[in-house]
């Protein structure tokens, strides 16, 4: 995963709570066994309507989502996640987020962004007004800023995820290297092994 | 010093290590694995040279878009094939058990780990699917997890973690009659909302959950994740140990004794606290169907299509008007009164033997009414094979339903067993997204004798309807 320290940007308001990520992404796009090129399918049940926002002029090449609450709810779809991103977004502002969408936006260096709901209120009143407001989300300072405008509000992340975005750590190296501690925690562990159930064919194997 | 919950135990217990500054990483014991969540997740450790950390605690099954027709009949989406191979040809590479379409012990993720006994009380379960949460009713941690979750599993058979907050939802006495577990939960999403339980894992408490059957309490915990919470707990009883006993996954004779000694320390001790409690009174329980596009849109099945009149914030009032222009339905209307086009029985949430059972008892001597379309898919080959042995399907086939093969089906567009646009649908899953059934589609959640009766009476319907 790449460091993302500094985003830059114009914004898009997704004036609606609740969008899942079946809406981010529809399950028929869910039978692809590559991880690029979701880009396509993003909100792909809306795009068809010419009025839907991402396809108003004044906001193409936004880069940064702002939703009403719970944005990113329901199933677990990374390729939400991968959608997003293949669409061309960095950062998604909204005043609540699913969990698992959440944790998987942090393994990709998706932003969360989350503001009050009034913080976000606002910023899309801004963002409607002039669609071309630069806006800048600071990873590091955690702000997020429309400098033009003078209009700046802080953002809370946890230390983890925000140390993982700015040194683009990837999780599975650094778990790697807790090798001896997996190790010790298995000569303990009473997880039992699926070879003594199943035989290589996946048939129950006789009991007793 | 306050006791001890549940979820805290299990966490206690899966502590591989727990840097300062870094979040805990957990052991998982059992990962599940299923064709959709997995390819890229794969092609990550092959990528970077990584093998499967533990292929004997990884168990995958084709489930997601295997289509539910007769096996006779290819997989015709190209797609859909593909990635069916992909999962094969994955799981041969890195020795991991698998059950393809057809196989014996295929089915729906979340139904297969229970019947065959690898679920079991005490384990951390994660698969890359939010519905995992259904295994929690066996007193273990399971949670749904992302692709990239999924590929850090493979390789260290860890994963780093917060703690979540804890919740307890008591359902205290018990429910009136026809009240079923899907009414259960569809009652605590209603009242939790979308993501009242964020943040939590719950853990589902009082007589009315203690008197439910395993499979009753698996439907309310793989709805826990419509609420928010990312997983849902019932304390270990005599229920659970009754049900695992004798299955394939389990141990026999004085080592099963031993195993369910342990496993009965899985319950949260009498003054454990938890951060946040919810309680219901099961006898204000009643027959639910959700009415919108969300599971938290929840109202009685005797009562009438909510009004954005009725509420006050701005944002709900706009979230409501929505929800009825999609769903084409207008405020006042009694659900009762609503006709249906499909009723679809099946998922993971009720698709087990007794949903089967419960379902066929309402079916029995009945027809479907004419133009509606009635499919019941039965959760696993197991479940399919004892409903045949039962005679079940042949209740249903003379009733006018089509018997399916198992998986995921109609719950979520992703195989041939779709709505068509403006098609209207009884289902027995457990999300009623936009287009989650097929694009444009309209979906109700309902009990599995909610479903039976509504395609009997071709409109919303309780049992009680259904005249003998």
């Amino acid at each position: 995963m790449k460091p993302v320290r500094i985003l830059e940007g114009r914004a898009v308001p997704l004036e609606r709570s609740d969008v899942d990520t079946d809406q981010i992404i529809p399950s028929d796009w869910l039978k692809r066994v590559e991880r690029t090129g979701f880009g396509r399918g993003l909100f792909s049940e809306w795009r068809d309507d010419t009025n839907f926002v991402l396809n108003q002029p004044q906001y193409v090449g936004a880069t940064i989502l702002i939703a009403g609450p719970r944005f990113g709810t329901g199933s677990s779809r990374e390729h939400a996640v991968w959608a997003l991103m293949d669409y061309g977004f960095a950062a998604i502002i909204a005043p609540s987020f699913g969990d698992i969408f959440r944790n998987n936006s942090a393994k990709q260096g998706l932003v969360i962004v989350q503001l009050s709901p009034e913080d976000v209120e606002d910023l899309i009143v801004l963002v409607k007004n002039e669609p071309t407001t630069l806006i800048v989300v600071d990873v590091e300072r955690l702000s997020v800023e429309a400098p033009e405008l003078g209009w700046r509000r802080q953002f809370a992340l946890d230390p983890i995820t925000q140390e993982r975005l700015l040194e683009g750590w990837d999780d599975i190296g650094i778990s790697l290297r807790r090798e001896g501690a997996i190790a010790r925690y298995e000569a303990t562990s009473l997880a039992p092994s699926l070879r003594d159930v199943f035989d290589d064919a996946g048939h129950a194997r006789a009991r007793g | 010093m306050a006791g001890t919950t549940l979820y805290e135990k299990l966490w206690a217990g899966h502590v591989v290590t727990a840097p300062e500054d870094e979040p805990t990483l957990l052991y998982i014991d059992l990962h599940l694995v299923h064709e959709v969540t997995s390819p890229q997740a794969f092609d990550g450790l092959r990528l970077n040279g990584r093998r499967v950390r533990r292929p004997d605690l990884t168990l995958a099954t084709a489930d997601h878009n295997v289509p539910t027709d007769p096996l006779s009949v290819a997989v015709s989406d190209p797609i859909s094939r593909r990635q069916l191979e992909v999962l094969d040809e994955n799981c041969a590479e890195f020795g991991i058990t698998v059950f393809p379409r057809g196989h014996e012990n295929q089915g729906i993720v979340h139904v297969i780990g229970p019947e065959l006994g690898v679920t079991q009380p005490g384990m951390t379960i994660v698969c890359g699917d939010s519905h995992t949460s259904t295994h929690g009713a066996f007193g273990s941690l399971a949670f749904g997890i992302g692709t990239s979750e999924v590929e850090h599993v493979l390789a260290t058979q860890t994963l780093p973690q917060q703690k979540a907050r804890t919740m307890s939802v008591t359902v205290e006495g018990l429910p009136p009659a026809g009240v079923s577990a899907k009414d259960i939960v569809l009652a605590i999403v209603g009242r939790l909302g979308t993501g009242g339980g964020a943040g939590y894992v719950i853990e589902y408490r009082g007589s009315a959950i203690e008197a439910l059957s395993m499979e009753g309490r698996m439907t309310v915990c793989n709805m826990s994740i419509e609420a928010g919470a990312r997983a849902g707990l019932v304390a270990v009883d005599e229920t659970t140990i009754e049900y695992l006993r004798g299955r394939p996954g389990v141990p026999d004779g004085d080592a099963f004794e031993s195993a369910a000694d342990r496993w009965r320390s899985f319950v949260s001790d009498d003054d454990a606290v938890f951060d946040k409690e919810l309680t219901l009174q099961a006898a204000d329980l009643v027959p639910y169907i959700t009415w919108g596009t969300n599971p938290a849109q929840v109202v009685a099945l005797d009562g009438v299509v909510p009004s954005p009149e009725d509420v006050a914030d701005a944002d709900e009032k706009n979230t409501l008007t929505r929800a009825l222009a999609y769903m084409d339905l207008t405020p006042g209307t009694a659900l009762r009164s609503i006709p249906v086009d499909v009723v679809f029985i099946g998922s993971c949430t009720n698709s087990r033997i007794e949903d089967l059972r419960a379902a066929a008892e309402v079916a029995r001597g009945h027809q479907v009414r004419e133009g509606v379309r009635a499919l019941v898919v039965p959760g696993s080959r197991r479940v399919k094979n004892q409903a045949e042995a039962e005679g079940l399907d042949q209740i249903f086939v003379a009733a006018g339903f089509e018997w399916r093969e198992p998986g995921c089906s109609m719950c979520l567009g992703m195989n041939p067993d779709i709505l068509s646009p403006g098609q209207r649908c009884a289902s027995t899953s457990n999300r009623n997204f936009e287009g989650r059934q097929g694009r444009g589609g309209r979906t109700h959640l309902v009990s599995p004798v909610v479903a039976a009766a509504t395609a009997i009476l071709g409109r919303f319907a309780s049992p009680e309807e259904v005249v003998a």
